[in-house]
């Protein structure tokens, strides 16, 4: 567990929360809910193991496998699961951007997520200016976050109401001819698996 | 509940700021409330959609003025006492007056099966859809006081059925009083004008998912 974010706004003097989850989790530990280890275990399942690198993967591997992405975008958890990643208990459902339409993901009332494919979503996805714009305005987001989207470009939004998860399929950016998977899989990011920006060719080829 | 969690469509909340090469966690705090929120749903004295309900019965005040996890904190706080894991006493001097069951506690080699089946909301039983894909569909204009998972800004509106998903667990009850009251989950399209006025683009759309018990006949 990285702790050097202490001057974050996010976290706060031992005297607030940190202090109140201490006493909490003595007290469940002392009473006998919990055991520390299967804490450890869920910190570093998320900390190490699940993450957005493994959506990359997807995208990749649908990007370079026509078949795969047949599959993906036909049951988006089965597809996902062969690539080994958890999804047992969710539904995924794979949404492909084109020229034509652009996906963007939200959970307007709490912040579900593809978490198996993810991993937990960023504080900007769970935070109120994203939750309350993304629906009533979804182009001032992309805008801001990942340039404009012309006026002929169909907007699409998904309000992630149910236990029904989205990952945005983003386009396959001019200029990777030919990269392997691997490659492809290293410029893929979060923000364009949720519909925030598109992927980009970095200025440095990948190795 | 007409709270301010449910936020679509507000204004003045400030922009998106993404942070860059942001930590999964920002404070040892933040990663043992994730955990112990997850370990303590081992015990099955609540499901997901009673532990969604305890965050958003926060005040409204402190909802807001509140980071992500301080309102898990306050929910898992909330769902220990009132679920009878914890007393409030206990919570209060910190001290245990009892132990649990050893039974349902969450081992660290039981960890990524629970993670992987703790949501289980698509269930196998028979149910008749109500409606069918490119149906026309109108948000019922219901305020229930409880959970709910139909937003404000799609109650009244309409829509049409892009797709039906299969039979799921009905959030709205199964949060309060336990009752699954399995039904057919769909996905709606409202069309961005419909919600939003002339304002939105005349392309773009909003697809919600809505439950039978959400919906009428266009």
């Amino acid at each position: 567990m990285s702790d050097h974010h202490h001057d974050h706004d996010h976290d706060r003097p031992l005297s607030g929360p940190a202090l109140r989850v201490k006493a909490l989790e003595s007290l469940l530990v002392e009473k006998g809910l919990v055991d520390p280890q299967a804490l450890d275990e869920i910190i570093d399942t998320f900390e190490t193991r699940i993450g957005p690198r493994n959506g990359a993967r997807v995208v990749a591997r649908a990007w370079t496998d026509a078949d795969y992405k047949r599959r993906l975008l036909a049951d988006g958890g089965a597809a996902i699961a062969e690539m080994g990643f958890i999804a047992r208990g969710e539904d995924i459902v794979v949404l492909e951007n084109t020229p034509q339409v652009r996906n963007l993901v939200v959970c307007t009332l709490c912040s579900c997520y593809p978490w198996s494919v993810l991993g937990l979503p960023p504080v900007w996805y769970k935070s109120a200016p994203y939750r309350s714009r993304a629906v009533i305005d979804p182009r001032g987001v992309l805008a801001e976050l990942g340039g404009p989207v012309p006026d002929a470009v169909e907007v699409r939004v998904w309000d992630s109401t149910a236990e029904m998860r989205y990952l945005v399929l983003p386009e396959r950016p001019a200029g990777t001819e030919g990269w392997s998977e691997h490659q492809l899989a290293e410029i893929v990011t979060r923000d364009a698996m949720i519909g925030v920006a598109p992927v980009t060719v970095p200025k440095e080829p990948a190795r | 509940m007409n709270g301010v969690h449910d936020m679509g469509g507000m204004h003045g909340m400030g922009p998106v700021e993404i942070e860059k090469d942001e930590p999964v966690f920002h404070a040892e705090w933040e990663a043992r409330t994730y955990a112990l929120t997850i370990a303590c749903g081992s015990h099955r004295k609540w499901n997901i959609d009673v532990s969604r309900h305890s965050r958003e019965r926060m005040p409204p005040a402190d909802y807001l003025a509140a980071t992500y996890y301080e309102r898990w904190l306050f929910g898992l706080r909330t769902l220990l006492v009132e679920q009878g894991l914890v007393t409030a006493r206990e919570l209060e001097t910190g001290r245990a007056e009892g132990r649990a069951d050893p039974a349902g506690v969450l081992r660290a080699r039981q960890v990524e099966d629970f993670l992987a089946n703790r949501i289980r909301a698509r269930v196998d039983v028979e149910a008749a859809p109500r409606f069918r894909a490119g149906q026309g569909v109108v948000a019922r204009n219901i305020h229930p006081s409880g959970h709910t998972r139909l937003p404000r800004y799609a109650r009244g509106r309409r829509g049409v059925i892009d797709r039906d998903y299969g039979v799921f667990i009905f959030p709205d009850t199964n949060a309060m009083t336990r009752d699954k009251k399995p039904q057919h989950l769909y996905g709606v399209r409202f069309a961005a004008r419909e919600l939003w006025g002339h304002a939105a683009s005349a392309r773009d759309s909003v697809y919600v998912n809505l439950w039978d018990d959400h919906l009428d006949p266009a």
